[in-house]
């Protein structure tokens, strides 16, 4: 060591070192320079682009949903509205483990095997990260308390206050309200996401499908700026949503009330037109179901039950159940016979029990094997009488009826303001090549003729068809919706079918006779009436069943292989004011099965009308 | 000493001389006092806004700068030649901790870097941070230079040995920043091209068997997301997405102090610690980073101007390789936040929160300011 020193040169050692010097304090210069370049880069060439990501980390813009418009009957009767509903939600992302939060869960709010399948489809479904997933709906005012006492143990669990829709008369309504849902995977494809930023459902059947776009309103936005944890921390901006309209509808509550709980237990469906503007004043179809089950999500559960159901409660069988008519359409053919003259007022025929068409073999029955004797148009439709309408049919021959009965509403939609209607079917030649590819027989006419065969109708049509012949053949499409927000919603007149005034006299005559007479068919239900009349048909319709199910019982079996009751109806015959069509499954016969519906709704009605005139009149008094 | 002044009264030289003789007195260099004190203000300026205006931070940092100043005193008092004599003692004492860490240490994150010694806990690799360099200068400062093969394979050895004690806790980070002050002494000392040349072809050839055996999953993935930051948006790659987006947000003049929405709505990670340039970049601008990077380099000029004027070899390489140490600091971190190297565990001189740091760097400085005021003569 101490030779080492001894030898060095101090001058040329020294001389290293201060190249050395020299090339790092370059390096460093290089060095710094280049990190002077890099910020200078970053900041001043890529200012702009930083400065979105910048901003975009940290505003975000929050879609404010619109409050969804109300439904209400016509007389101002909420049928669907909006309740604030606290709603527990987990963002899964957030928990420190969803089971343990789960346990935690339990010991806080109350949560059933539904609550925890419907959290786990949900979860299974497709959802973004850090995404709410509601947990348990309509939390009660306790468990809300309980679970601010305990939220600082339950991270990822949050209460959030939402309104949800809420149908206040349940069952009653729920196949012309229909309902809200989740937005589905389907649902999602098809709508405009933007509008329905923020909503988290959308009108699934019924008023609230159809006038979706009316009930929605417009989506409002605002812009908030987040912390890195996606807390807000303030609104920037606000673009207030805007709520969607109310909707007013014609209908009457309390007598759809008093239909449905008339036909409590039945497979059943009934129509109540307002004669005048053919506004829906009721529209039926049992059983029902509960709407306020789908608002926050079925579960898989719940909904095979009602789809299990063999009575079918979510099939709307109003507009959508097809049935042969039965005897409720002579009234309308025997107009049509009359106007075009394939019968006279005067034309009789002898019914022996039995019809022959002529070159036939087949015997057509009549329901009363004695026969009925001589029989007119009258007598015909006081007593339903099936040769006279055999006969009937086979001289205005199947192209007449068709024609006509089209105009009458049959074998087409009615066009109502709800989604889903069925056609029915107007039988024809041309129809039953098309449909059957088969040739039409004459034989096929004579069963139109008493509304057997291939016609078929809907409840709906029914009304439709007797609100025609009350009117004297004025066409109005039937209409729910009396207003949208404050514009008035108005019914169109489209055909006006011209029939003799004296056939109209006549068949209209024989329609009260039906009710009034000592001979008619559902004279039955004319006890008792002191302020008005009914003119009505019955029918009966042999049971073709409109469900294909597999396994039943026999009792079932029993029942189901009974002939539907039918029955059409208008009143007062003077002024018709309502149009009704009734339809009750396997009830053997539209007189005692049907026409006391009819009863029902027609006392119901009045009898509202007769108080409202009342207490219109001490308002006038009052004045 | 007095020969020394003797010959140093020239005319014109008089007037600067006086001055000088009182800092010596006291062992302070004053310009590079002012300078670190700036940086020091600048930076706790910085702090405040990086620390969420949680005065906690603040006093903290202001308490170890004070030890810091303290320490820096009292090493500036110890002179060069007393401290090339007894280096190896704070040297074999590091070792021994860092043995020590091994199995006793406290594990942070999965590492074991931190003593804990009642009161305080701190990285025995700070010791080394120092005590290496000054070493490596001591032994070779009393050798001939250029360095002959035998002392260059002493000095390899001393570098290797803490530097490997540092990879196993593990801290890949600071194992290279203690073997590069080290290396640094060794290229002052006048490391012959040839050796070098060897050394980089045989880093070359063995970084992939390195990339394979020797280098831990996150190590890994931390390179990987340097090159590609995207590639895990919300995992690794955040902290550099963030960083990078704050400083670039800036712009020239910045967002105003406190005004930070990167760092005050916590989206970037480590603001006040490792990731605190991108506070000041995101809201004093390029303006600001000019500003500090300027600093740094009149302190890393007054530095380099010590080392040119020390009087000994070993001040020279000591104070040369503590230099190139700080500068090291300052350019990894910068170009760590900014993206340019893999996110490892550096720490912004001066600026950074952080007790341990602050300190040796202080000691640091207390190292240079003991060669710059050391009596003698200048050798050329």
């Amino acid at each position: 060591m101490r030779e080492d020193s001894f030898f060095r040169d101090e001058q040329y050692e020294s001389r290293l070192i201060l190249g050395r010097l020299q090339v790092l304090a370059f390096f460093v210069m290089v060095i710094l320079a280049m990190l002077a370049l890099r910020y200078h880069y970053l900041q001043i060439e890529q200012f702009d682009r930083f400065t979105i990501q910048s901003d975009e980390n940290r505003i975000h813009v929050r879609a404010v949903a619109p409050t969804r418009g109300l439904i209400f009957d016509r007389n101002g009767i909420v049928l669907a509205e909006n309740r604030p509903s606290y709603t527990l939600t987990i963002v899964p992302e957030n928990t420190d483990g969803l089971d343990q939060l789960l346990n935690k869960l339990a010991n806080v709010v109350s949560i059933s095997d539904i609550d925890l399948e419907r959290f786990q489809e949900q979860m299974d479904t497709y959802r973004r990260p850090y995404e709410p997933v509601p947990f348990r709906y309509k939390l009660t005012e306790e468990e809300v308390a309980r679970f601010a006492v305990q939220q600082f143990d339950l991270s990822g669990a949050d209460i959030q206050v939402e309104l949800i829709r809420n149908y206040p008369l349940g069952e009653y309504f729920a196949h012309v309200v229909g309902y809200v849902g989740r937005i589905n995977d389907r649902e999602q494809a098809s709508i405009d996401i933007e509008a329905y930023a923020g909503s988290h459902v959308i009108g699934k059947t019924g008023i609230e499908r159809q006038y979706e776009t009316e009930l929605l309103g417009i989506v409002g936005f605002e812009y908030v700026e987040t912390d890195a944890r996606g807390n807000v921390l303030r609104v920037l901006e606000r673009h207030h949503p805007i709520p969607g309209q109310n909707i007013h509808l014609n209908l009457d509550s309390e007598l759809q009330i008093a239909i449905q709980d008339q036909l409590i237990g039945e497979q059943a469906a009934a129509v109540a037109l307002d004669t005048g503007t053919s506004g829906v004043l009721a529209l039926v179809s049992m059983p029902s179901f509960d709407p306020n089950l789908f608002v926050s999500g079925i579960s898989t559960r719940e909904y095979a039950a009602l789809i299990e159901n063999p009575a079918k409660p979510l099939f709307n069988r109003a507009i959508q159940g097809g049935y042969p008519p039965g005897s409720t359409v002579k009234p309308m053919f025997g107009l049509i016979a009359l106007q075009e003259q394939s019968i006279t007022p005067e034309f009789t025929l002898f019914d022996p029990g039995y019809y022959l068409l002529e070159g036939q073999e087949r015997v057509s029955r009549d329901w009363k094997a004695q026969g009925h004797g001589t029989v007119d148009i009258t007598k015909a439709i006081i007593e339903s009488c099936n040769v006279f309408y055999y006969e009937l049919g086979h001289r205005t021959g199947i192209d007449t009826l068709s024609d006509y009965g089209l105009r009458f509403g049959l074998g087409h939609k009615t066009g109502i303001d709800l989604p889903g209607e069925q056609s029915g079917v107007m039988p024809s030649p041309e129809w039953k090549r098309a449909a059957r590819g088969v040739a039409w027989y004459p034989g096929d006419t004579i069963n139109v003729g008493i509304g057997q065969g291939d016609l078929v109708v809907t409840p709906l049509q029914m009304a439709q068809t007797t609100a025609v012949i009350a009117r004297q053949g004025t066409v109005i499409t039937p209409s729910l919706v009396s207003s949208i927000g404050e514009r008035p919603v108005v019914s169109f007149v489209t055909d006006q079918i011209e029939i003799a005034e004296e056939h109209w006299t006549l068949v209209r005559g024989a329609m009260r006779d039906v009710v009034h007479s000592i001979h008619g068919t559902a004279q039955a239900i004319n006890r008792g009436i002191e302020t008005y009349e009914i003119a009505g048909k019955t029918g009966t319709a042999q049971a073709i069943s409109i469900a294909e199910d597999v396994d039943y019982d026999d009792l079932e079996l029993e029942k189901r292989l009974r002939d539907h009751a039918l029955f059409v109806a208008y009143a007062p015959v003077e002024k018709p004011q309502i149009s009704v069509g009734i339809i009750v499954e396997n009830g053997e016969h539209g007189s005692s099965m049907a026409a006391p519906v009819a009863r029902v709704i027609f006392d119901t009605w009045f009898e509202l009308q007769a108080l409202k005139d009342v207490s219109l009149g001490v308002e006038n008094v009052s004045d | 000493m007095s020969q020394t002044d003797f010959l140093r009264k020239l005319p014109g030289a008089e007037s600067e001389k006086p001055t000088n003789t009182f800092w010596q007195f006291i062992h302070i260099d004053p310009i590079l006092l002012l300078l670190v004190l700036i940086t020091l203000t600048f930076g706790l300026v910085v702090l405040y806004s990086a620390s969420d205006g949680q005065i906690f931070y603040l006093k903290r940092q202001i308490l170890m700068a004070g030890a810091g100043l303290v320490a820096m005193i009292v090493i500036a008092q110890i002179p060069p030649p007393v401290m090339q004599r007894w280096v190896w003692l704070p040297y074999t004492g590091g070792l021994v901790l860092l043995v020590l860490v091994i199995f006793h240490g406290l594990e942070v994150n999965g590492a074991q870097r931190w003593l804990d010694l009642g009161p305080i806990a701190f990285q025995p690799s700070e010791i080394l941070k120092l005590a290496l360099p000054l070493l490596i200068a001591a032994y070779l400062g009393k050798r001939h230079m250029p360095a002959r093969f035998k002392h260059v394979f002493m000095s390899l050895l001393m570098i290797a040995l803490p530097a490997g004690l540092i990879v196993v806790q593990p801290d890949l980070g600071t194992s290279l920043l203690v073997a590069g002050s080290g290396l640094a002494v060794l290229f002052t000392a006048g490391l012959q091209w040839k050796y070098m040349l060897a050394a980089l072809v045989l880093v070359i050839i063995s970084a992939p068997l390195i990339w394979k055996f020797g280098l831990h999953d996150y190590q890994q993935d931390r390179i990987i997301t340097m090159f590609n930051p995207e590639a895990d948006r919300l995992g690794a790659g955040w902290n550099i997405i963030q960083s990078v987006t704050a400083i670039g947000s800036g712009g020239w003049s910045g967002k105003g102090w406190l005004q930070g929405t990167q760092s005050h709505l916590d989206f970037l990670p480590e603001s006040h610690t490792d990731f605190i340039i991108a506070v000041l970049a995101e809201e004093f601008g390029f303006r600001g980073v000019c500003i500090l990077l300027g600093l740094y380099l009149l302190i890393i000029g007054r530095g380099f101007w010590i080392s040119y004027t020390a009087k000994s070899p070993f001040s020279r390489l000591a104070s040369a390789a503590l230099v190139v140490t700080f500068f090291v600091y300052v350019s990894v971190n910068m170009a760590m936040v900014s993206g340019l190297l893999p996110v490892v565990g550096v720490p912004l001189p001066l600026v950074s929160y952080g007790g341990t740091s602050l300190v040796s760097l202080f000691m640091m400085f207390g190292i240079l300011m003991a060669i710059s005021t050391e009596p003698g003569t200048l050798k050329s």
